[in-house]
């Protein structure tokens, strides 16, 4: 089992979108909200994503295809 | 004895011991080191710190290192001079540039890596680790060769060779990722977690922002122990102006300057400017965006201390810049024409940020304000290398020396 802690950042019509609820269903992932701030085009939530690590990154994939923004919660670490 | 107590999330308050994480357990916000205020006040004077090194170190009783771990490259107490010609030429009445490309890796990436790297040491780490496309890597190389540390630099594979000398002269491991910066990002992620590892900008990235602080203390000593009214920072995660507003903040509640506002005014480039975007739009949730601007030292696009740069700008009636790539380039061309300072892209967008602050009205010209320039021009020259002056070609006579003279104005 691995765990996973990430930010996801919504735009547009993903915002209204359950996304965090169908990712629960069509994968073996457990989600965990910590924090979120939801506005009415864009949003992001922080959570911890439990699981195998396979079936989490694939989790993440699908999300991404969604249109839904993935970073690791601590942002960007390629700095200058 | 470090004065360092405790690691406490800036979100909810929770308290943690100092450790290499950054991240609260609770609600995953960042993690800030806080210190003993009152041991640091019995022991911290102007003469004390007029006394110490020549360097960051002599503020190591703000610092979250004990002493017998120091990793001392002679970084910081870099110049602070009085800009007259550029300010005249901005209609401004009092300038400052604080010039931190003049440390041992030309960047002001020294003063963190520094920090980090002797903290790494204290926690027993072996090695050093961290992702960048530049003055980061340069530092954490250059950091890892002076203490004897293992250093493990991530790189973009698409990289220019010109930048990874800088770090390549160490002698660290350099691991060239084939993907996107993202592909990168996950990567270092998942191996700070796995590895033991100090990640400067990771793991150990509470510590490794205080550093970040000496700048505002330096200037504070450098302007006679007062505070400027006015700050003109480059902002890429935004670590590094929330930072020096705390370092502003910190001397003031020690009673070493007096308690006068400072204005914080954040820059970026257009190309990259989730901060600034956000600040504009009136809102405090950043957008992440895709860096595409030739300030590669600011290009975060999903910047971990946004949140608080904001925060800050609010506190502090400032706010925030974004200057085209032309911008840019006018701005490191004009530092360098009016001061003889050459500055990397960074310092052109501060630069430009100084100029459009002026023109909106955000900074006001009668006040004495500093900019600060954190990189070298040398590290960027690719950017500026077709908008400077040409050599004049001439034959070894004096005839040819006359006539090509003449022809070139003189």
């Amino acid at each position: 089992m691995a765990t996973k802690r990430i930010r996801f950042s919504f735009e547009g019509e993903a915002v209204t979108e359950p996304l965090i609820y169908q990712l629960g269903h069509e994968f073996e992932v457990v989600t965990n909200i910590r924090m979120a701030d939801v506005e009415h085009d864009f949003g992001w939530v922080v959570l911890e994503l439990d699981g195998d690590i396979d079936e989490i990154d694939r989790s993440l994939a699908w999300m991404a295809e969604k249109g839904v923004r993935v970073d690791p919660v601590a942002g960007d670490m390629v700095e200058g | 004895m470090s004065n360092a107590t405790l690691l406490v999330c800036r979100e909810c308050g929770n308290e943690t011991e100092l450790a290499p994480v950054n991240v609260c357990d609770f609600c995953f916000g960042p993690l800030e080191v806080q210190y003993d205020m009152d041991r640091v006040r019995g022991a911290l004077t102007r003469e004390s710190i007029s006394a110490g090194p020549r360097s960051i170190w002599r503020y190591r009783d703000l610092l979250p290192v004990d002493d017998e771990f120091v990793v001392d490259l002679g970084v910081g107490f870099t110049p602070l001079v009085r800009a007259d010609k550029l300010a005249r030429q901005l209609g401004m009445r009092e300038l400052w540039i604080k010039n931190d490309t003049a440390n041992p890796t030309w960047s002001f990436k020294d003063r963190v890596v520094a920090v980090a790297s002797s903290r790494a040491r204290q926690f027993g780490f072996e090695t050093l680790a961290c992702a960048s496309t530049g003055n980061l890597a340069n530092s954490v190389a250059a950091h890892a060769a002076r203490a004897g540390m293992r250093a493990i630099v991530f790189i973009p594979d698409d990289l220019e060779t010109g930048k990874v000398l800088g770090s390549a002269i160490y002698a660290p491991t350099i691991v060239a990722v084939h993907g996107s910066y993202d592909d990168v990002n996950r990567l270092c992620s998942e191996l700070a977690d796995n590895r033991h590892w100090a990640f400067v900008n990771i793991n150990v990235r509470p510590y490794y922002a205080e550093g970040s602080r000496t700048l505002a203390w330096e200037v504070s000593e450098q302007l006679g122990w007062e505070a400027p009214a006015q700050c003109v920072v480059p902002m890429a995660s935004g670590a590094l102006f929330t930072k020096i507003h705390r370092g502003f903040k910190e001397f003031q509640e020690l009673g070493l300057i007096e308690e006068t506002p400072v204005k914080m005014v954040g820059a970026q480039a257009t190309g990259c400017s989730p901060i600034s975007s956000a600040w504009q739009a009136g809102t405090f949730n950043i957008r992440p965006v895709k860096p595409d601007t030739i300030a590669k030292s600011l290009a975060i696009g999903n910047p971990a201390d946004g949140y608080y740069a904001l925060k800050t700008m609010e506190e502090t009636g400032g706010g925030g810049t974004s200057v085209s790539d032309a911008e840019v380039i006018e701005g490191i061309k004009l530092l360098a024409e009016s001061e003889g300072v050459f500055g990397e892209t960074a310092g052109g967008v501060t630069i430009a940020g100084l100029r459009q602050g002026l023109e909106s009205g955000l900074i006001d010209a009668e006040q004495r304000t500093v900019v600060f320039i954190t990189g070298g021009g040398l590290k960027t020259g690719d950017a500026v290398a077709e908008h400077v002056v040409k050599p004049i070609p001439i034959e070894g006579t004096l005839e040819s020396f006359e006539e090509a003279f003449a022809a070139a104005g003189g």
